[in-house]
């Protein structure tokens, strides 16, 4: 990097004088490194907001930006961006989950305004989630009839005596509520309404080894960081949820866990037409769980920076990527 | 028996014509209560009746967004051209504070032009402040922009000031219009007040929505958002200062000969000056209250760092990003008002440009010099990452250790105050009768401003229950209800300290500062760490963020109790404590209403920010609505809030102007 600026700023003085007055710097823009790209109009990726997203973004960005394209990030709502996907002021978004967007790509894909740029092959988990110190607390663990026998114990004043489980944004859906009923549990669904005050709550229970039950998805850096486990329910069907009569309870639906599922990229319909070849990479992308929960922890947990994880895993992982762009 | 009996009453009618009539009430509202089984749509608004204005809302601005034909153009091509024209702006002090230039010299070669480099930047802003002012200010806003570097904020800091510098003359400009506007045509004045009032109490979330929609995803749509919400102080100072400016200075001009347009740019605004600073000081506060929200929506910057530490829970790492947002108000606040109060200065013309302009021309040096360096060394031209410090491990150990050691004790209090006050006062709230609050309001109106202010009030109350939002904004008034109580405690005490005391006055005044910028969110997460999730911790946030007016008023209303009075009383043989009690503190009543009232505002104002932690009010409703890009849902709800608002605002202001009227102080 230096040595380039220093050569270029050597073209530069002999290109300009008045350069030379101010004080130059100069750079070659463009490495192009596989083929032309059709336009050089960047292509804007989004950024929401959790750090395993941005890995994804920006090692697709890092992709693109190898095989030539412009690539610019904007931060964006989860949620709003759709808004911005479907008139084409966004032009990719890396990780959709079927846990909680199901719903919004589905109408957006509806639209015709956004097309379907494939899975990322990484798995979305969400359920309930205890720190393993509560197997004591509550033995049987993590088999979810313990949680049968002690509500109690996970009980706050003003809950009590029901237990207290600690449910995500009022968005995030989940049926926990029916879930209770269903399975015939002594709980309460608190809200957290927002994931830092989820994680808040259990980074102060863990540091005080106090009972808690939360709703926590992977890959994410919590489960990382945090030991625990997830609650065996039974599993989810597409019946369970469907149809009362499957499952434990013969009278309700939603006796079982939450479903788990794709992760899934999307981009702007017009993309397939301006850069075909990036948005073909883009349906190439392939991460699993492991990769990404190792790069998230690296971030989150170490404190490094994104940009410099992902740098290294584009380094060492040639041979994977490379595959996306043939 | 009996004619003592009467004789009371006569005695209630005569002195307290009042206390009866408000007996009255009560019966009625009892009354009403009782009338549950009978007339059950008075208690509780029957859901067929709800007008779905959401949904025509919503299907307005598909229409105005999709089908809309202004003529020549769409209606989504006008906003989108705004948006391109603003980006230019952008991009332009994006490159200058941020970025840098790419001059293209053909072919594939840029030219990069480094954009101003820290120590540039620095110098630059300290000879402005010292050339304004003096050298304490000059060091004021080094030291500001010097925490920016040391602590490694400097990127993010310029990106935000980048957009700062657009937004805030932008507003200051349309506000400076608008005003204008006002003052000349008072049909205008009279259309754009109500439209004023729902832009500072509309949550912004409410119509990100639609603003996306509208100019796209990006830092345009973050600046207008901002822009919205900053505006209307500009545009009311604008007309007050016009309507105050003295009669005589209008009439020299005329005398003069100044056209209209010499008579309202070269007469009346430089003289309308110092309150035309208030609003401008205004607009920088609120744009910086805005950039974490505006980081939402793609601005970046300080705002997302908050956000993004938040999210992994490094609090000490978002209190130090939060800081430089606070850092950044103090320092821009501190300049404007300097410039405020500086006399103009005459410059003697037949002198040479650099004598005229010392500073001006020292700065630039400064400015060029350190660019050349810059690209010799590096550290002149971005400041070394390797000298930055953090107190970030500091913050969380500190809140790690209270959680550990003092939690259950918090947990009590926190439990006993939820169970016996919150939670009963809530139930209370949802408990009564909504046709009875909607007249029991309207009395109030009537009682203190007349019909009009009656039918204003009854009008707006009404609005909240015909959209069906009546349950949800009534966990809102509670939950404000009880942080303005609590605010007004804390906070009271405080102001009549700082009234009283110097230089207490001047230690509070940088707490404020620094509650009033300091983003909400950086407490939030420390908060229910040690609070939990839920009512208690919003009302924390709630208490923390509308404590400033409070304090303000209360300090300024006492001290602008006539020295006369008091020397009066003193006379008279008060003791302190009769002076404070008997004498400031009825006088100033009216003012600390009105603290009261702006404490009001700015607790609705965070009500969308409790739903982050589980409160299920208007706020939530907001909330969900952004989340769904549901712009009829949120606009619906956010007007909501802003009539709870401004009913309060009506209700109050009415009642501080009679009892100003009865102290003999207006």
């Amino acid at each position: 990097m230096k040595r380039m600026r220093r050569a270029s700023m050597l073209n530069a003085i002999k290109s300009a004088v008045i350069m030379v007055m101010i004080g130059a710097c100069m750079m070659l823009s463009g490495s192009a490194l596989a083929g032309d790209p059709e336009s050089k109009d960047p292509i804007i990726i989004t950024l929401n907001d959790w750090t395993g997203q941005h890995i994804s973004s920006y090692i697709m960005g890092g992709v693109l930006q190898r095989m030539g394209y412009n690539v610019e990030y904007v931060q964006a709502d989860y949620l709003a961006q759709f808004a911005g996907l479907e008139a084409g002021d966004l032009h990719v978004a890396m990780e959709l989950w079927a846990t909680t967007a199901k719903q919004a790509v589905e109408a957006s894909l509806k639209t015709g305004n956004t097309v379907d740029l494939g899975d990322t092959g990484m798995v979305g988990i969400e359920d309930w989630w205890f720190p393993l110190y509560m197997k004591e607390k509550c033995p049987g663990l993590p088999d979810w009839r313990a949680l049968l026998e002690c509500a109690e114990v996970f009980a706050t004043p003003d809950t009590a005596p029901k237990g207290r489980y600690l449910s995500g944004a009022a968005t995030w859906g989940g049926f926990d509520k029916e879930r209770i009923e269903a399975l015939g549990l002594n709980f309460e669904v608190i809200q957290a309404g927002s994931e830092g005050a989820l994680f808040a709550e259990l980074k102060a229970a863990y540091d005080r080894k106090a009972p808690i039950v939360l709703w926590v998805w992977s890959p994410h850096w919590v489960p990382y960081k945090y030991k625990g486990e997830f609650v065996e329910f039974p599993r989810y069907t597409d019946e369970c949820y469907n149809n009362p009569s499957w499952g434990i309870n013969p009278d309700k639906a939603y006796d079982c866990g939450k479903p788990r599922g794709w992760i899934k990229k999307i981009g702007w319909a017009g993309g397939d037409k301006k850069w075909p070849k990036a948005f073909q990479a883009a349906r190439n992308f392939r991460l699993d769980n492991e990769s990404m929960g190792r790069m998230v922890a690296e971030a989150d947990i170490e404190g490094r920076k994104v940009t410099e994880v992902v740098d290294e895993w584009l380094s060492e992982n040639e041979n994977v990527w490379r595959k996306w762009i043939e | 028996m009996r004619a003592t009996f009467s004789r009371a009453i006569a005695y209630a009618f005569g002195r307290r014509p009042e206390l009866v009539f408000w007996l009255v009430v009560l019966a009625a509202t009892v009354a009403l209560f009782a009338a549950d089984e009978l007339l059950p749509w008075a208690v509780e608004y029957p859901s067929e009746w709800v007008i779905p204005l959401r949904f025509w809302v919503s299907d307005f601005m598909k229409w105005l967004i999709n089908e809309a034909d202004l003529g020549l153009f769409t209606f989504k091509q006008f906003t989108r051209s705004i948006s391109w024209v603003f980006n230019w702006f952008l991009a332009a002090s994006f490159g200058v504070l941020s970025e840098g230039v790419k001059i293209p010299l053909g072919g594939e070669a840029l030219f990069h032009l480094p954009s101003l480099s820290w120590i540039a930047l620095i110098a630059m802003l300290a000879i402005m402040a010292y050339s304004i002012r003096d050298w304490a200010l000059s060091l004021l806003v080094g030291i500001c922009f010097l925490y920016l570097a040391i602590f490694g904020q400097w990127g993010s800091a310029m990106v935000t000031l980048s957009s700062i510098v657009v937004a805030v003359p932008l507003g200051i400009l349309f506000g400076l219009l608008l005003g204008i506007l006002a003052y000349r045509h008072p049909w205008f004045e009279r259309a754009i007040t109500p439209l004023l009032d729902l832009m500072q109490t509309v949550p912004v979330f409410a119509y990100l929505v639609p603003v996306l929609f509208m100019f796209g995803f990006g830092p345009v749509a973050a600046m207008t958002a901002t822009m919205i919400y900053s505006l209307p102080p500009m545009t009311r100072c604008t007309t007050m200062a016009l309507q105050l400016v003295p009669t005589e200075i209008v009439e020299f001009g005329n005398m003069a000969g100044c056209s209209h347009r010499q008579l309202m740019w070269k007469v009346m605004v430089p003289s309308a000056r110092p309150t035309l600073m208030v609003g401008v000081n205004q607009v920088i506060m609120l744009s910086l209250n805005m950039v974490i929200i505006a980081s939402m929506i793609g601005a970046g910057g300080l705002g997302f760092d908050v956000l993004h530490a938040l999210r992994r829970l490094a609090i000490g790492v978002g209190l130090e990003a939060g800081v430089a947002i606070t850092v950044l108000a103090i320092a821009l606040d501190r300049l404007s008002q300097a410039y405020a109060g500086k006399a103009p200065v005459r410059v003697k013309k037949k002198v040479s440009f650099v004598r005229r302009h010392p500073h001006l021309v020292a700065a630039l040096a400064i400015i060029v010099a350190t660019t050349v360096t810059g690209f010799l060394v590096p550290a002149v031209a971005d400041y070394p990452e390797s000298l930055t410090v953090t107190t970030s491990g500091f913050w969380e150990k500190l809140v790690t250790w209270i959680n550990i050691h003092f939690f259950d004790t918090l947990d009590a209090i926190k439990s006993g105050l939820l169970l016996n006050v919150l939670i009963p006062f809530k139930r209370f709230l949802l408990s009564l009768p909504w046709l009875a609050v909607m007249g029991l309001l309207a009395l109030a109106g009537v009682r203190l401003g007349g019909w009009r202010l009656s039918l204003g009030v009854a009008a707006m109350t009404a609005f909240v229950a015909v959209t069906g939002n009546w349950e949800k904004a009534m966990i809102s008034t509670y939950l404000i209800g009880v942080s303005v109580v609590l605010a007004s405690g804390i906070g009271m005490p405080i102001g009549i300290w700082a009234a009283g005391n110097d230089r207490v006055h001047r230690a509070v005044q940088v707490i404020i500062d620094t509650l009033q910028t300091l983003p909400a969110f950086v407490y939030l997460i420390p908060v229910v760490m040690l609070f939990r999730v839920g009512d208690f911790s919003a009302m924390i946030a709630v208490v923390a963020y509308s404590l400033v007016p409070i304090i303000r008023y209360t300090d300024h209303g006492i001290r602008q109790v006539p020295p006369s009075i008091i020397e009066a009383a003193t006379a008279a043989g008060c003791t302190h404590r009769q002076i404070l009690l008997k004498v400031q503190m009825p006088l100033a009543l009216p003012e600390i209403m009105l603290g009261v009232n702006q404490t009001i505002m700015l607790g609705l104002s965070m009500l969308v920010i409790t739903a982050l932690v589980g409160t299920r009010d208007l706020g939530q409703e907001v909330y969900i609505a952004l989340t769904k890009a549901d712009t009829g849902r949120g606009i619906v709800a956010g007007v909501c809030v802003a009539m709870i608002a401004m009913v309060a605002d009506r209700l109050i202001s009415a009642w501080s102007t009679v009892r100003k009227k009865q102290l003999g102080l207006s």
